[in-house]
C-alpha cells in the first residue's frame, strides 16, 4: 500500500472529480471533495516523512522502468511543495461548510467541486511527476480547471478575466510544450533526470538555448513574473473568494517550483546563470515587481485587487531569491513560497468572509466594520503584518534569508531595496486596517457580526500558521534550506 | 541555402505560430481570438509531428507474423512514433481549450451582448 502512495496522491482527486459530477448533489460533492483533500494531505505528509527518512522516492507508473516509462520522482523539494498544496486544499475546501457557495447558480455546485478537485489533481501532478511531458499534461489539467473556476465569479467581469487568463495561459502552456519538444529532439528522452544527464553534452546548441527560452518564458507567464503578470489582478479579483484563496496560494507556487526545477535540475545552475545569464534579467525584473506591485496595491480600491497586486510583489521576492543562485537566496525563495501561500491564502479567506457578510469587496464599503467583526479584523492584521515581514511572522523568516543572500552576493543595494519595498507593504496594509478599524460614522443599528465559524476556522488555521511557522522554522526554513542545498548540490 | 530549404518544416511552423499569435493580439473579436489561439497550438502540434519523421522512414507499424506475433526487420527504417503519440494528448488539450474558451465567449455574449473586446471595455467602464 505505502509503495503506491505517489500515484494515489494524484489518482484520488482525479477519480473523485468525475464522481462529484455523478453525485449531482452539492452536499455529497462537497463532502467528497473535503474528504479527498484531507486524504491527499495525509498522503503528502507521509511522502515528506518518507523522503526525509530514506531519500528520493522513484515510482514507476504501470511498472515501466524510466526513462521509457513515466516516473514519479519525489525528492525533498517536491515533497515540500506537495505538503503545501495539499494542506491549502485541505483548509480551503471546507471553507464555509454549511453556507451556500458564493456566486454559483443553483444546481451547478457539484460541478464547481469537480473543477476544484481537478485543479488540485493537476497541481499535485505537476509537482510529483519526473516526466517532462507529464508536467505539460498536468499543467493543462490545472490550467483548464482554473479558467473555469475563475469565470464562475459573481461579476460578469469574471468571464473576461477568465478568458484573458485562458489566452495567456494557453500561450504559456504551448511555449512549455515547444520547449519540451526541442529538448526531446536533442536528448531523445522525456524523463527529467535522464534529460538532465544528457543536456551538458549538447548545451552549446541553439536548439537547447531556444528550449530554455521557451520553457522559462512559458513558466514565467504562469508564475506571473513581472511584466508577464497582466492576467493575475483581474483573475484574482473577480474569481469567487475561495477560488482566489486556493489559486493564489497554490497555482503560482507550483509554477515557481517548475521554474526552479527547470533551472536547477534540468539545465543546471552553471548553464542557466553562467552561459545564459538569467540573473541579469530576472534580478531587475524581480526588484521592479517588488516595487511596482506594492505601489499599485496602494492605489487599489478593491481589497481583493489590492491583495492580487501584493501577490505580484511577493512573487518578485520569490524570483529574487532564485536569481541569487546561492543557498540563502534559494532558501529564502522556497521558504517564501510556503510562507506567502499561508498568508495570502489566509487573507483571501478573510476577505471571502467579509464579502459573505457585506456583499462587496470594495474597501470603501468596509468602513468601520472591524468594530463589529473583531475576529476578522484580528486575522487581517496578523496576515498583513506577515506580508510586511514583522519579526515573529513567517514573512520575516523569508525576508531575513533574502537580505542575507543579498549581503552574501555583495549587493547592499538589493538588500536595501528588499527593506524599502517592505515599507510600501506597510502603507497598503495600514490603509486597509485604518478603514476597517476607524469608522467615519458608526451606524449603531448595524447588525454586522463575524462570519460563521465554518469560515473563521479555516481563515484562522492559515493565519495562525503564519505565526506558528514564524516561530517554529523547522519545516519552512529547515526543509527549504535542505532543498536549496540539494538543488545547488552543496554539501551541508 | 540548406538552412532555408532543408528546414522548411520549421519555417512553416514559425509562420503558423506567428499568424496565430498575430490574430490573438490584433483581433478584437473574441471568437477570432480563440481561432488564432487554435492556430497557434496547431503550430506546436505540427512541430512535433514533423520532428518524428525520419528521412526515408516508413510508418512505424510492425507487420503481423504467425501466432499473434509481430515481425521486426531491422533493415526497415521507421519514423519515430513517440512525438505523434504525444500529440494525441496535445490535440485533446487543444480541443478542450478551444471548447472551454468558446463556451466562456458564449457566456460573455449573454452577459454583455457583444463579443467585441473594445465594446466590452467600454461597457466595463460604464458600469463597474
Amino acid at each position: 500500500m505505502t509503495e503506491h502512495l505517489p500515484v494515489l496522491q494524484v489518482a484520488l482527486p482525479l477519480v473523485a472529480a468525475p464522481l462529484c459530477v455523478l453525485l449531482r448533489n452539492r452536499h455529497a460533492a462537497r463532502g467528497l471533495a473535503v474528504l479527498v483533500s484531507w486524504l491527499a494531505l495525509a498522503i503528502a505528509c507521509t511522502l515528506l516523512s518518507q523522503v526525509q527518512d530514506v531519500g528520493v522516492i522513484s515510482y514507476k507508473l504501470g511498472g515501466w522502468a524510466p526513462p521509457l516509462g513515466i516516473e514519479y520522482r519525489i525528492d525533498l523539494l517536491n515533497a515540500y511543495v506537495l505538503v503545501l498544496v495539499a494542506s491549502i486544499g485541505a483548509v480551503v475546501f471546507p471553507f464555509g461548510f454549511g453556507t451556500p457557495e458564493q456566486g454559483l447558480r443553483e444546481g451547478q455546485q457539484h460541478l464547481y467541486y469537480a473543477a476544484l478537485l481537478l485543479c488540485l489533481c493537476g497541481l499535485l501532478g505537476i509537482t510529483i511527476t519526473g516526466d517532462a511531458f507529464n508536467v505539460f499534461v498536468f499543467l493543462e489539467i490545472a490550467s483548464l480547471s482554473s479558467y473555469t473556476l475563475i469565470s464562475l465569479g459573481r461579476s460578469r467581469r469574471a468571464l473576461t478575466a477568465g478568458f484573458s487568463y485562458l489566452i495567456l495561459g494557453s500561450i504559456g502552456g504551448t511555449f512549455i510544450l515547444l520547449g519540451i519538444g526541442m529538448l526531446y529532439m536533442m536528448t531523445g528522452s522525456l524523463n527529467i533526470a535522464d534529460m538532465a544527464e544528457q543536456l551538458p553534452l549538447v548545451s552549446g546548441t541553439r536548439t537547447v538555448w531556444m528550449a530554455f527560452a521557451f520553457m522559462v518564458i512559458g513558466t514565467s507567464i504562469k508564475l506571473a513574473v513581472f511584466p508577464l503578470h497582466q492576467w493575475l489582478p483581474n483573475a484574482y479579483s473577480y474569481a469567487p473568494g475561495v477560488v482566489s484563496a486556493f489559486l493564489s496560494a497554490t497555482a503560482t507556487k507550483v509554477s515557481y517550483y517548475v521554474l526552479a526545477r527547470i533551472i536547477f535540475t534540468l539545465f543546471g545552475a552553471a548553464f542557466v546563470f553562467e552561459t545564459m545569464g538569467l540573473q541579469r534579467l530576472l534580478m531587475p525584473l524581480s526588484v521592479l515587481a517588488m516595487f511596482l506591485g506594492s505601489a499599485a496595491a496602494i492605489y487599489q480600491r478593491d481589497l481583493k485587487r489590492l491583495l492580487a497586486y501584493s501577490s505580484i510583489a511577493q512573487i518578485g521576492y520569490m524570483t529574487l531569491g532564485l536569481s541569487f543562485a546561492n543557498v540563502s537566496g534559494l532558501t529564502g525563495g522556497i521558504a517564501h513560497l510556503f510562507n506567502h501561500a499561508l498568508m495570502k491564502g489566509g487573507l483571501f479567506l478573510v476577505v471571502a468572509g467579509i464579502v459573505y457578510r457585506i456583499g462587496s469587496s470594495k474597501i470603501e464599503d468596509m468602513r468601520g466594520i472591524g468594530r463589529s467583526m473583531p475576529l476578522t479584523l484580528a486575522a487581517f492584521v496578523i496576515g498583513g503584518l506577515s506580508l510586511i515581514g514583522v519579526p515573529g511572522t513567517v514573512g520575516f523568516i523569508s525576508k531575513w534569508y533574502l537580505v542575507l543572500a543579498a549581503l552574501e552576493a555583495g549587493s547592499m543595494l538589493i538588500a536595501f531595496m528588499i527593506l524599502a519595498s517592505s515599507l510600501l507593504a506597510v502603507v497598503y496594509v495600514w490603509r486597509v486596517v485604518e478603514v476597517l478599524y476607524f469608522p467615519a460614522e458608526q451606524d449603531p443599528s448595524s447588525e454586522l457580526k463575524d462570519p460563521p465559524w465554518s469560515m473563521l476556522i479555516p481563515s484562522f488555521l492559515l493565519i495562525g500558521a503564519t505565526i506558528w511557522f514564524g516561530l517554529q522554522t523547522d519545516l519552512t526554513a529547515g526543509v527549504a534550506g535542505d532543498a536549496a542545498r540539494m538543488l545547488l548540490e552543496v554539501a551541508e | 541555402m540548406s538552412e532555408t530549404v532543408g528546414l522548411w518544416n520549421y519555417w512553416a511552423v514559425i509562420a503558423l505560430m506567428m499568424i496565430g499569435l498575430y490574430i490573438v493580439m490584433a483581433r478584437d473579436n473574441l471568437v477570432k481570438k480563440m481561432m488564432g489561439l487554435s492556430i497557434f497550438q496547431v503550430a506546436a502540434i505540427m512541430f512535433y509531428v514533423s520532428m518524428g519523421k525520419v528521412t526515408g522512414g516508413t510508418a512505424p507499424i510492425l507487420p503481423p507474423g504467425p501466432d499473434h506475433t509481430v515481425l521486426y526487420d531491422p533493415a526497415i527504417l521507421y519514423s519515430n512514433p513517440l512525438p505523434h503519440v504525444l500529440m494525441l494528448t496535445a490535440i485533446v488539450v487543444g480541443v478542450a481549450t478551444t471548447a472551454l474558451g468558446l463556451s466562456i465567449v458564449v457566456r460573455i455574449y449573454e452577459a454583455y451582448g457583444t463579443v467585441e473586446e473594445d465594446e466590452i471595455v467600454v461597457l466595463d467602464g460604464e458600469q463597474p
